[in-house]
């Protein structure tokens, strides 16, 4: 499709957004298109107040250079690449924690404060902050606050911090493109629902019962109007 | 497409306020019956099918909150524009109570994102007074309302079945979805308890009822509005409607501070202040219909105060704002370790549960008065903000081929792959019932703050009684016994009475109802059996102020039902000269 055809399905309105996504369209397309939404200023069905709400925190930063760096390091370390699948960093999620500490300011004060703490114990343990560490010195650092049962009682204050950015980075990357390819969902797309494929059904030993076979929706009635008999049975 | 620049006709036969269910329906009936419609809606103009608006089909990504519910509270695709708190329109609670009051501002009101959970009231939801003592009896009957429920199935579309179930009454059903995997075993479990579980009932169009209207594509996202009109909303589906055939003015932006009464006392019409300039205006009509939903519609009332009527328009029996109930509401979620690892596919389904329980019990042998419905959740959803949380306390659950559980917490490639393994595992069910009408819950006008269009606001006195924590405390034992039948794991603890057994504030479930209650006896009700103003006869109330009592079931089809049916009133009486 050329960037016209994009357009003209994306602004048809009506059915226009629905048909475009029920063509098929390949990958390539989709891309495209997001990028011809976004030139368009359409962002994503905002009010104005809306926009203007995104567009000034997108305006200010956060976190300084140096915070920067640490939530990409800490972010690789809890959601690195593997032969599946990149990295968090590879799916953009540090923006998206940038982003996430303006949209909820009580994240502020937690995340910096957080931070500092794990530079003063990395300075009182190994004379160098977080950053200057070694990756060796910056994992037995994280083993002493990623394990919550197990661990010491003076370790909570990172144990906390720690529960927090595994909680934003694991969220930014499974709402990342290449994070809910990872994780396999199959929707968000025009179709049928047919129930669950029959060989699902019966690896978990379910079947559809005769009633529900009978009385559930037909692909081929869908776009039939429903009419019913007297007895308010639907024909 | 703007609405905003209509001249005004000098006088209309009919001025509604608010576009949602209620609204939404009066406006669709009487201006097919030839009349002249004045619709004030205090919200902007909204169509889903509009690229401008669209927030359907639209990737986590898309967000740069992934969803999260920083800006809109159900979701930042919600189609919602309002929430619980509104800038600038505050509303008050007293005596240390609590009550959550949930606006929507737009076309449509709150029809644009809400559940579809389609149901009718059955014949002893009308009377439950005569049944067990408690409340008040509603002055129709099911055989007034039926006629009207039939027609509302015929023309907006519900999914269901008929199952000859007494109090959940049969209807113009669509055929039903078939049920989810996690609604299997659900539905297993529960059946194996004595629970009966049956197909859902949802104003989904699985198959089209007009040429005006798309079949459900299955994308899981009422909620966020749909693009081809396949779920009910009362902007898409009658308001817009009502508009293209023509006899509709829609202003919107048109916030009605007060409704006008003449020096007999009879309405006249009403003034409204455009949110966009401030600029105030006046609406004549020979009718006024209020639907501008339960607390809102009390609040005009109450605000309209003159000579006629000192105590605010149709409150000579200090009624109005009182009786105000929502349904109670608890939930519990489990983790389902048979659902780890669950083979892919595409489950999205319609926006909404595909089975659940309709109150099954007597509560003859049970030591609370009335029943709840069970709503299910769970399956393999769009991921959004929050997705792979949680793993500092979940991720235990998670065994290896040898039985051996995975650490709580922790980090890497071992994590990555045990978010992956729980997605889709988690399940739960929403038990929502009945709360008894009592006088002693209300909302009043607070004689101290008026919001930025200068209008006088509302404050708040809820409690739940005894009746609803008993039923609490008995929808927590029914979870647990269900979930656990199910092979589930129980997360969290099980509330107790020191948490009033977990049931949400008041007002949290948004079923809101009873404000402008009806009646016969103009001495303890604002309205008669029709909705029309016991004090003032060309004012009438479509949205669910009018209820005398509100069920174990979800309000909407009962408020379009009622709409109808007082529209029909309002045309018959216009004929007979009597308005
Ligand atoms: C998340 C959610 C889920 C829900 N799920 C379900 C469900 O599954 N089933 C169900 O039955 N119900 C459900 N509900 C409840 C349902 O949305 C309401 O019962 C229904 O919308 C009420 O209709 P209404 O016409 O009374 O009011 P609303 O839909 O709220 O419409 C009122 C309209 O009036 C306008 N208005 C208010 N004040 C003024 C004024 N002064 N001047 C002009 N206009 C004014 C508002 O802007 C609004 O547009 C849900 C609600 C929510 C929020
Ligand atoms: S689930 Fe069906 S009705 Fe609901 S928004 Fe998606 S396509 Fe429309």
């Amino acid at each position: 499709m050329d960037r016209r055809e994009h357009l003209k399905l994306l602004l048809a309105g009506g059915v226009g957004a629905g048909l475009f996504l029920a063509t098929g369209c390949s990958e390539e397309d989709r891309r495209q298109s997001e990028e011809i939404l976004r030139d368009t200023g359409y962002g994503y069905g905002r009010a104005d107040y809306e926009e203007e709400h995104d567009r000034k925190l997108f305006s200010e930063t956060f976190f300084t250079e140096t915070e920067f760096e640490m939530v990409k390091v800490l972010a690789d370390i809890i959601i690195p690449a593997d032969e599946e699948s990149g990295s968090a960093t590879d799916a953009g999620v540090p923006d998206f924690i940038e982003f996430m500490m303006k949209d909820y300011p009580p994240f502020q004060l937690v995340t910096r404060g957080g931070l500092m703490w794990l530079n003063n114990q990395c300075n009182s343990r190994f004379g160098k902050t977080f950053l200057g560490c070694n990756e060796a010195e910056r994992l037995e650092m994280i083993e002493l606050i990623a394990w919550p049962d197990r661990a010491e009682p003076d370790m909570q204050y990172g144990v906390r911090f720690f529960n927090r950015m595994r909680d934003l980075v694991a969220t930014g990357f499974f709402t990342s493109r290449m994070g809910v390819d990872y994780l396999g969902y199959q929707g968000n797309r025009p179709g049928f629902w047919n129930g669950v494929p029959e060989e699902v059904l019966a690896k978990h030993g379910f079947e559809y019962d005769q009633k529900t076979q009978d009385e559930s929706i037909k692909e081929e009635d869908r776009y039939r109007i429903a009419e019913w008999d007297d007895d308010m049975n639907p024909i | 497409m703007s609405f905003e620049m209509i001249v005004p006709k000098e006088k209309y036969d009919v001025a509604i306020v608010g576009s949602g269910a209620g609204g939404g329906m009066a406006a669709k009936i009487l201006s097919e019956a030839g009349l002249s419609v004045a619709v004030l809606e205090a919200g902007g103009f909204y169509d889903p099918a509009q690229e401008e608006y669209r927030t359907q089909l639209r990737w986590p990504w898309e967000s740069p909150r992934r969803g999260a519910n920083t800006v809109r509270p159900f979701g930042d695709f919600d189609a919602a524009w309002g929430g619980w708190e509104i800038d600038g329109e505050p509303y008050l609670r007293k005596n240390g109570t609590s009550f959550d009051w949930f606006r929507s501002r737009m076309l449509g009101g709150r029809t644009n994102h809400w559940g579809r959970i389609s149901l009718r009231f059955g014949p002893k939801d009308f009377k439950r007074k005569s049944i067990d003592g408690l409340g008040e009896d509603w002055p129709i009957g099911y055989e007034d309302v039926k006629p009207y429920y039939d027609r509302v199935d015929k023309l907006v579309g519900v999914f269901g079945t008929n199952e000859g179930l007494e109090d959940d009454p049969d209807g113009y059903f669509l055929p039903p979805p078939k049920p989810r995997l996690h609604e299997l075993y659900l539905k297993h479990a529960a059946e194996s308890v004595g629970v009966p579980v049956i197909p859902s009932r949802l104003s989904v169009l699985t198959r089209r009822v007009n040429e005006e209207r798309g079949a459900c594509f299955y994308c899981n996202q009422c909620n966020r509005a749909c693009n081809v009109y396949a779920d009910f909303s009362s902007g898409t589906c009658l308001v817009q409607p009502a508009m293209k055939r023509g006899n509709v003015d829609l202003f919107t932006n048109a916030m009605v501070r007060e409704v006008l009464t003449d020096s007999d006392g009879l309405a006249a019409g009403v003034v409204y202040i455009n949110t966009k300039d401030l600029q105030e205006h006046r609406i004549q009509a020979r009718v006024v219909v209020l639907g501008a939903s339960a607390c809102e519609t009390a609040r005009l009332l109450l605000n309209s105060k003159s000579v006629a009527h000192p105590n605010g328009l149709a409150n000579g029996s200090g009624v109005v704002g009182r009786y105000l109930h929502d349904s109670t509401g608890s939930d519990r979620m489990a983790i389902l370790p048979a659902l780890f690892n669950r083979e892919r596919y595409n489950e999205d389904g319609v926006g909404g549960m595909h089975v659940y329980t309709p109150w099954w019990l007597d509560n003859n042998k049970m030591d609370f008065p009335r029943g709840y419905h069970l709503e299910y959740w769970g399956g393999m959803g769009m991921p959004l903000y929050g997705t792979g949380s949680g793993m500092e306390s979940l991720r235990q659950h998670i065994r290896d081929e040898f039985g051996n559980s995975s650490p709580n917490g922790g980090f890497g490639i071992g994590l990555k792959k045990d978010i992956r393994t729980m997605y889709g595992s988690t399940v739960g069910i929403s038990g929502r019932g009945e709360c008894i009408a009592r006088y002693d819950n209300y909302c009043e006008i607070d004689p101290n703050v008026v919001d930025k269009f200068g209008i006088p606001v509302l404050r708040f006195n809820y409690t739940w009684s005894e009746h609803e924590l008993k039923q609490a405390q008995h929808m927590h034992d029914t979870f647990e016994e269900i979930l656990t039948a199910m092979g589930g794991i129980l997360v969290g603890e099980k509330p107790g009475a020191d948490q009033e057994y977990g049931l949400h504030a008041p007002g949290r479930i948004i079923h809101e109802v009873g404000t402008t209650r009806m009646g016969n006896d103009p001495a303890t009700s604002a309205l008669n059996k029709y909705s029309q103003a016991h004090e003032c006869k060309n004012l009438f109330v479509v949205d669910a102020g009018s209820f005398v009592s509100q069920a174990d079931k979800n309000p909407t089809w009962t408020i379009m039902a009622l709409s109808w049916r007082t529209s029909d009133f309002i045309v018959e009486q216009m004929r007979q000269g009597n308005l």
